[in-house]
Parts: C-alpha cells; sequence; structure tokens
C-alpha cells in the first residue's frame, strides 16, 4: 500500500507530512528509553527484515498493491517509538533510492505504515499480553493478534485520507468494504508472519524482545563453592525459572504456519489483482457502459474476481485460526508443565 | 602466587588489569562465570588457557564493558568499568577478537585502522600519523589503500591487530591469535607481538605459542581460574592438563630451552635440531 | 537482501553527475520532484519537458535507457491503478474509443501515470549514481538526527549480513539432498526464517561489538569530509530550477 505521488491532493499530502514529521520528532525522544547501545543494531536488522518482509505483494482489491508493514513486528521487537523510527527509515529509504511509494506521499505512507500500525499493534499486543501469563512466550499470541488488528486499521486510515483528499471520487462504502476485507486477510498473513519471528526470536534471545521485558525471572548468581552471589526477586507463579525451550513447538508451528501462508500467499497471487482479473474480463466492461460505474462494479468485482480467492481465503482463515489455537493452547498447556517441576540449581 | 619473568611490581604503576570477584549469567540463565580473581601488572605477558565453553570469551568480553557484571569488578589501569567510562576504557582496552572479518568492516585498510582513533576526535594529519604508526608496528603499512578482504587471512589478522593498537591501548587483548594461520603467518605474528612493548594477555589453545610468547599462563575453567603460574611449570603438569582438556603437541618438551638463533617456522615444537 | 538489490542499484561510473557530492544530488532530487507533484496536470506538455530534462542527466550520467526501464518494474501496481481509475470513478463520462470512461477518472489516471513516473526514474538517477555508502555521510551531512543514520546504516550492514546468512544455509540444505522445488521445500524454507533472523543478529553482533570495542558510540566517524563547491551545487540546480520554470510556466497558462 505505497502510496505513489499524485494519489491525494497536495493539502492532504502536507497535512500527512506535518502529523509524521511531529510523531518522528517525538519518537526520537521517547527512544531513548528503548534504545541502548546494544539495541541499536537489533533496530537495524528488524528494519532489514521488515523491508524483506515488504516485498512480499499481495494484491489489493482498489489501486496500489498490498503487502506485509511490519509494524507490529516492530514495535513487539524494539519497542513502539524505536518502530516508528525503523519504519520511517524503511520507507524513506524504499521512497528515495528504490522508487517504492512517492516522496511526496512520504508523509502519507509514514503515517499509514510507519505509525498506524506501529500504534495499534503496539496497544493491541499489550492488551492480549494482560489476559496471557508471564512468561515470555506470551509475547507470541499477543503479537498474532496486534498484527492482525493493525493492518485493517491502516486499511481504514488510507480509505478516510483517500475521501479526503483522492485524486477522484470513490464511492466510500464499497471502498471501506473492499479494502477492509483484503486487508483483513493481508492481517493474517501479517499475523502469522509476526508471531512466527517474535517467537523465533524470544525462544533463543527473549532479552532481544522489547515486549518481553518484566515478563522474565531474575537471574540468580551462583559462586563456585554453590553459595548465591545474587538473589533474584520472588518468582511470579507461571514463571519458568529456566525457560524450557519451545523450541520443537515453535519450529513445528512455524513450519506448518508458513506452510499455509505460502499456500495463502499462491492462491492470491496467482489471481493478480481483483481488478485487473475482472477488467480482462467483457463481462465488466458491458455492465460499466450500462449503469452507475461505482457500486455495481465493485459490488460485481467483488464477486466475480472473489469468487476463487474468497474461497481459498475462507479456507485458509478457518484453517489458520484453529492452527493458532492448537499451538497457543499447546504452548500454554507446556508452560503449566514447566511450573509444576521444582527450579534445578544453575550449572554450568 | 607471583608470576615470574614478570616486569618487578612497581608501587606507583597501576596494575594494567584487576579483576576481582567477577561473575556473570547469561538472559538464558546460564551462568558463565562464578566469581574470577585476575591481577595483571603492566607489561606482564600471560596466557589465558582453558577448554572451549571454559568462559574464556565471556571474561575477555568483560574487559571492556561490553557485557556487564552481575557481581564483582574491573578495574583498567586504575579506571574501573563503568558505564561512564566506557571510551576511555575501550581505548585502554584494546581486543583482538579471532574472527577479523568482523573487526574488518570499513572499505579500506586505512579507514578500518582510522576508525577507532576517528572515535577518539582525532582527525588530519594526526589522524594519519597514528594510521601510519599502526600499521607499520604490524608490518601492512604497504596494503593501506587495499580492501580488507583483499588481503590474505594472516595479513587481516595483523590489520585487526594495527586497528586496536591505533588507539593507543594499555592492555592488548587477543583471542585465539594463532588460529588458522599458515606457519609463516604464526610466525610473523609472534614477531610483531615480541616487538610491541605493551601488557598482553592472550587467549589461546595453542600451547606452544602461550609458551613462546607469555611467561605467565592463568588456566580457566568452569568458569573459575583453577591456575596461576609460570607456564612452563602449568605446562609442565600432566594432571592439569588432563583436567582442563588441554593437550600438547606430539613430541613437544615444554622444558626445552628457546633457542637463540632466528625462530623456526614451528615455534619451539620438538623439532629444534640438538 | 537490500543491499543485494542495492548493488543492482548502484551502476559504477565516473560522470560529472557521479562526481557530485551526495547531499547536494540529494536535495536535487527532493526539489525536482516536489516541483513535479505541484504542477498543474492539465499541462501536459510540461511533462514532456520533465522526462526530457531527466533523460538528459540520464545521458550526462551515461545509465542506459533499458537499465531505466528494468527498474521500473516497482511502479507496476500503481500503473495498473491509475489505468483503471477511469474505469472505476464516479462523475461525468465522455467516450474514448468507444469506450464509456469517467472525465475525472481519466484526468487522476493522467496525473499519477505521469507523477508517478517521473518520480520513480528521478530515484533511479539518484541510486544509480551514489552508492550506499555516500548516501549514509549524506543523511548525516543534512543534519538528519543521529538515530535514523545509525539505523539506516545497521540496515544496509544487516542486508548484507542476511543475504549472506542465507546463502550459507542455502548451500548447507542443498549440500544434505534438499531439493529446493520439492513439495516440502517452503515449509523447510519458512522454518529457517526465524532461525536467518537469529544468525544474521548474532553475526552482525558481532561486528558491532567490534564496533563497540573500538569506540563507537552511535555516530559515523566521517573520514573524508566531502565538501560541496559553488560549482557543484550550481550543476545540481539546473534540473530542479529548469523544472521551475517549466512549471511557472504551466501555471501561468492553465
Amino acid at each position: 500500500m505505497h502510496v505513489p505521488d499524485g494519489f491525494l491532493d497536495v493539502p492532504t499530502s502536507i497535512a500527512t507530512g506535518v502529523v509524521s514529521a511531529a510523531t518522528i520528532a517525538v519518537a526520537l525522544k521517547k527512544s531513548r528509553q528503548e534504545l541502548d547501545e546494544k539495541t541499536a543494531p537489533m533496530a537495524g536488522l528488524t528494519a532489514a527484515f521488515v523491508f524483506a518482509v515488504q516485498m512480499l505483494n499481495f494484491p489489493v482489491g482498489v489501486g496500489t498493491s498490498g503487502h506485509l508493514m511490519g509494524g507490529a513486528l516492530a514495535a513487539v521487537l524494539v519497542g513502539p517509538w524505536t518502530a516508528v523510527l525503523v519504519l520511517s527509515v524503511v520507507l524513506t529509504v524504499q521512497a528515495l533510492v528504490f522508487a517504492d511509494g512517492g516522496l511526496t506521499a512520504l508523509g502519507t505512507n509514514i503515517l499509514l505504515i510507519g505509525i498506524v500500525t506501529v500504534l495499534v499493534g503496539w496497544l493491541v499486543s499489550k492488551a492480549v499480553l494482560r489476559l496471557m501469563p508471564t512468561k515470555p512466550t506470551s509475547v507470541v499470541p499477543a503479537s498474532f493478534v496486534g498484527a492482525l488488528v493493525s493492518v485493517p486499521a491502516a486499511a481504514a486510515v488510507f480509505v478516510l485520507l483517500y475521501m479526503v483528499g483522492g485524486a477522484t471520487e470513490l464511492p466510500f462504502g464499497a471502498l471501506m468494504a473492499t479494502m477492509l476485507g483484503w486487508h483483513t486477510l493481508i492481517g493474517l498473513g501479517e499475523a502469522v508472519i509476526t508471531a512466527a519471528t517474535v517467537g523465533a526470536v524470544v525462544a533463543v534471545r527473549p532479552d532481544l524482545v522489547y515486549a518481553a521485558r518484566g515478563l522474565q525471572p531474575a537471574l540468580v548468581l551462583k559462586g563456585a563453592d554453590g553459595s548465591t552471589i545474587c538473589a533474584p526477586e520472588p518468582i511470579e507463579p507461571g514463571a519458568p525459572v529456566h525457560g524450557r525451550s519451545p523450541w520443537p513447538v515453535v519450529i513445528a508451528g512455524l513450519g506448518v504456519a508458513f506452510l499455509f501462508a505460502g499456500v495463502l500467499s499462491f492462491f492470491a497471487s496467482s489471481n493478480p489483482d481483483g481488478l485487473e482479473y475482472v477488467a480482462g474480463s467483457e463481462g465488466f466492461l458491458e455492465r460499466a457502459r450500462d449503469s452507475a460505474v461505482g457500486e455495481f462494479v465493485l459490488a460485481d468485482y467483488g464477486e466475480v474476481g472473489g469468487v476463487p480467492v474468497g474461497v481459498a481465503g475462507l479456507v485458509g482463515v478457518g484453517l489458520t485460526i484453529l492452527l493458532g489455537l492448537a499451538l497457543f493452547g499447546w504452548i500454554g498447556r507446556r508452560g503449566s508443565r514447566a511450573q509444576s517441576t521444582p527450579p534445578q540449581p544453575a550449572q554450568v | 602466587m607471583t608470576a615470574q619473568g614478570a616486569v618487578p611490581e612497581q608501587a606507583s604503576v597501576p596494575a594494567s588489569l584487576e579483576v576481582a570477584g567477577l561473575a556473570f549469567a547469561y538472559p538464558d540463565g546460564h551462568q558463565a562465570l562464578f566469581g574470577v580473581d585476575l591481577r595483571i601488572e603492566r607489561g606482564e605477558r600471560v596466557a589465558l588457557l582453558g577448554p572451549n565453553g571454559a568462559g574464556k570469551t565471556t571474561l575477555v568480553l568483560h574487559l571492556n564493558g561490553i557485557l556487564t557484571a552481575g557481581a564483582g569488578s574491573v578495574t583498567v589501569a586504575g579506571l574501573p568499568v563503568r558505564k561512564d567510562s566506557l571510551l576511555e576504557i575501550r581505548r585502554r582496552v584494546g581486543i583482538v577478537f579471532q574472527d577479523p572479518d568482523d573487526q574488518l568492516f570499513m572499505p579500506t585498510v586505512r579507514d578500518d585502522v582510522a576508525f577507532g582513533p576517528a572515535n577518539l576526535g582525532l582527525s588530519g594529519s594526526e589522524l594519519d600519523d597514528r594510521v601510519h604508526d599502526a600499521l607499520s608496528q604490524v608490518g601492512m603499512a604497504h596494503v593501506a589503500d587495499r580492501p580488507p578482504h583483499h588481503l590474505s587471512f594472516g595479513q587481516r589478522r595483523r590489520v585487526a591487530v594495527a586497528t586496536v593498537l591505533a588507539m593507543g591501548p594499555e592492555i592488548l587483548v587477543l583471542d585465539e591469535p594463532s588460529s588458522n594461520l599458515d606457519p609463516a603467518s604464526r610466525r610473523e605474528l609472534a614477531q610483531v607481538l615480541v616487538g610491541l612493548d605493551i601488557t598482553l594477555l592472550m587467549v589461546t589453545h595453542d600451547l606452544p605459542y602461550a609458551l613462546e610468547l607469555c611467561p605467565r599462563s592463568v588456566v580457566l575453567s568452569d568458569g573459575v581460574i583453577v591456575a596461576d603460574g609460570a607456564t612452563p611449570d602449568l605446562l609442565s603438569d600432566p594432571d592439569l592438563l588432563r583436567r582442563n582438556r588441554l593437550e600438547l603437541p606430539f613430541g613437544f618438551d615444554p622444558r626445552t630451552p628457546p633457542p637463540t638463533g632466528p625462530p623456526t617456522s614451528m615455534g619451539r615444537a620438538g623439532t629444534v635440531p640438538a | 537482501m537490500a543491499d543485494g538489490h542495492l548493488h543492482r542499484l548502484y551502476r559504477h561510473g565516473d560522470t560529472p553527475v557521479h562526481r557530485l557530492p551526495a547531499h547536494v544530488k540529494l536535495l536535487a532530487l527532493v526539489s525536482f520532484v516536489l516541483v513535479v507533484v505541484a504542477t498543474p496536470r492539465e499541462a501536459f506538455w510540461a511533462f514532456g519537458v520533465y522526462a526530457a530534462l531527466l533523460a538528459a542527466v540520464a545521458a550526462v550520467a551515461r545509465v542506459p535507457a533499458r537499465f531505466i526501464l528494468r527498474r521500473m518494474v516497482v511502479e507496476i501496481p500503481f500503473v495498473v491503478f491509475a489505468v483503471l481509475l477511469p474505469f472505476i470513478a464516479l462523475g461525468p463520462t465522455t467516450q474514448v474509443l468507444g469506450v464509456t470512461v469517467s472525465q475525472a477518472g481519466l484526468l487522476a489516471g493522467w496525473n499519477i501515470l505521469a507523477k508517478g513516473t517521473l518520480g520513480v526514474v528521478a530515484s533511479i538517477l539518484l541510486a544509480a549514481t551514489t552508492d550506499a555508502r555516500e548516501l549514509l555521510l549524506a543523511l548525516q551531512r543534512l543534519r538528519v538526527p543521529p538515530v535514523l543514520v545509525e539505523i539506516t546504516s545497521f540496515m544496509v550492514r544487516y542486508a548484507d549480513v542476511t543475504t549472506g546468512e542465507m546463502r550459507r544455509m542455502k548451500i548447507a540444505r542443498e549440500s544434505r539432498g534438499f531439493d529446493p522445488r520439492s513439495r516440502r521445500a517452503l515449509a523447510v524454507v519458512a522454518s529457517s526464517a526465524g532461525a536467518l533472523f537469529i544468525r544474521s543478529y548474532e553475526r552482525g553482533e558481532r561486528v558491532h561489538l567490534a564496533m563497540l570495542a573500538r569506540g563507537y558510540a552511535g555516530r559515523l566517524p566521517v573520514v573524508e569530509v566531502q565538501q560541496a563547491g559553488a560549482a557543484a551545487w550550481a550543476r545540481a540546480a539546473v534540473l530542479p530550477v529548469a523544472a521551475l520554470l517549466t512549471a511557472t510556466a504551466a501555471w501561468l497558462t492553465t
């Protein structure tokens, strides 16, 4: 959904530019609390990863291509303020060097992809975390939901911006419905990849996941003779002392999840842009001649272009949800099993 | 235990390195150091020996504040390692990591050697002189304008040493300096190190190299120091070596006095003609 | 991955455009795009002039047309939209080649097509004549906040590390009989994505530790100061100034 030059009118572009610049200024100040000398490279790697992930393109019903955004992923890994900076960097480099997204639309793109997705993704993830047991692996389902919601949220803001300053008039209801529909699907793909990546990182290096801070028990340091040098704070219930590695579960979940994401994207890309497909078929053009272009046409391609994809989408959605529930239930059960075994002393 | 062959203690000169009760655990709970005590005087050359997983690299990363100790302290030439002293500490402690490719990340050798002093605030002709001196010390002044990945491994090792020397350190810490070097490069590096007027701490598995370059050795095992003494004594104790998974090359006798002539290509391995 | 692309974007050369300091080129590019976007869309001739200006820059920089065209692939999605806009937009209609289309849609489609394309070509020319390191120094010169420059430079570095790790993992997999076209290929590659993230991080972390060990504290030390003389500014200003003159003429005549 990288908006190009000339898509929105000048006043809207300027307005979004101002909002984005102001938010980045605040983020620069606030990110100092999140970034220390070792998390800066993490921000860079997240930026490179988001860059790569954004190359996976999904077609969108109306207009520019939709693709994974990475806002929620960045927020969970490096914190919301730093995530705004990370996404801003990615979008700016894409606009300047890769010609992806117009320079004058940079404010808009940063607002949608760098701020709305980060904000919504972060807030939703934190809300879900509050409902989960206090352990590092809880960030996985939290980030899944956060990513899932962040994408349609950004799409909704985009439609609102377009109604205010779009190049031309498009019917609001149909536009919103189409965009939300497609972006919920994209949100699912985004959720799977976000959860997979966060899961992989938190399994091996929980210290690198910003959202997992405060979920780990303090470390016990022992002397050579076994005496305790540093005593920890009391461990909250549900927290495994030495995280039994959920590696096997995560890898299995990753493998299957990506298989389905892959299946989804295969389906999505084999029927490229719903509009293209529809425009190609004669029926579309005939109807365009007949009636008020807007509603009928859009409703039509939603059906025509949507039938094969829609079915796949439904199947994919259903399966992913079932899979996700199974996966997270499994992790939850392992966690409570770890809780019941007594903590082992640190051994080298 | 006093170190034999070391520079006699001078009360006025602070110890180059003083580690006291250092304990550390990784975020995943694995404790790597259980209370390490180590003192190295100015001008000493010490080898840090021990099996894989003993905690040697972990210890080294504490010396310049990259890792923060859970308990205990590190002091370099009287300056304690703390968040506010990190830049000066990193000037005083020059760490040469095992993989030179991790350390050479600029387009040319000159840029890499200049990186450190530039961070210290040097520029212009002062910076150029510093770069030239450091490269000359390791015998690499002639490759200053070449990209590092065009050099041989041994040359990259020496350039990595130069990048650290350019900062004017108090103590040079080397992590496995002779690993993956061909015999000629190994000798060349030894010659460079011998010629430096600096305190030296060398982490190594290469026992002949340790014997050649370091009069004193310290053995780290399971996160604590288990032995500290003259290198020939330690290497002549077969029980100590076996307990700590250290092995001498076949036929090597640690008691063989070093030849007075030019060094052979294999250091002091027992191939010296009688 | 990005840096792999970056290598393909940069076209080595020694032309006057290549020799211009990066921050000067960057400012010229941004001002040019601003002028193009601000031009009224009805002034079709103005966009022809802009295209000619960019062609002139490409000629001076010795960037061949095929090179530019290949990299314009990125704009395909919005080209599709621009082409379809006349069919789905509302408002008064007109007949084009026997097909009824929206007038507003036609204009809007043309607007997006023209301005978007010009912006894309200008970006391609900048990337073709400036390498990554120069761009980073340019950002620093232009007083972009150090945190942002730092994140950008790590991003470039990590893109390199990531592609290297991916290549190594691919070789290791295939040496053990893995067939990239088999049915289980996707699941295997996907499950290695998380591992790739960790490995890339830890590999890059070692370099970062080495940088920290040599006193790095967030700002890239500027070893060579690229001063931009008045002549360089003048040369770079040719493009945006010519565009501005064209735009002014367009405003006055529409």
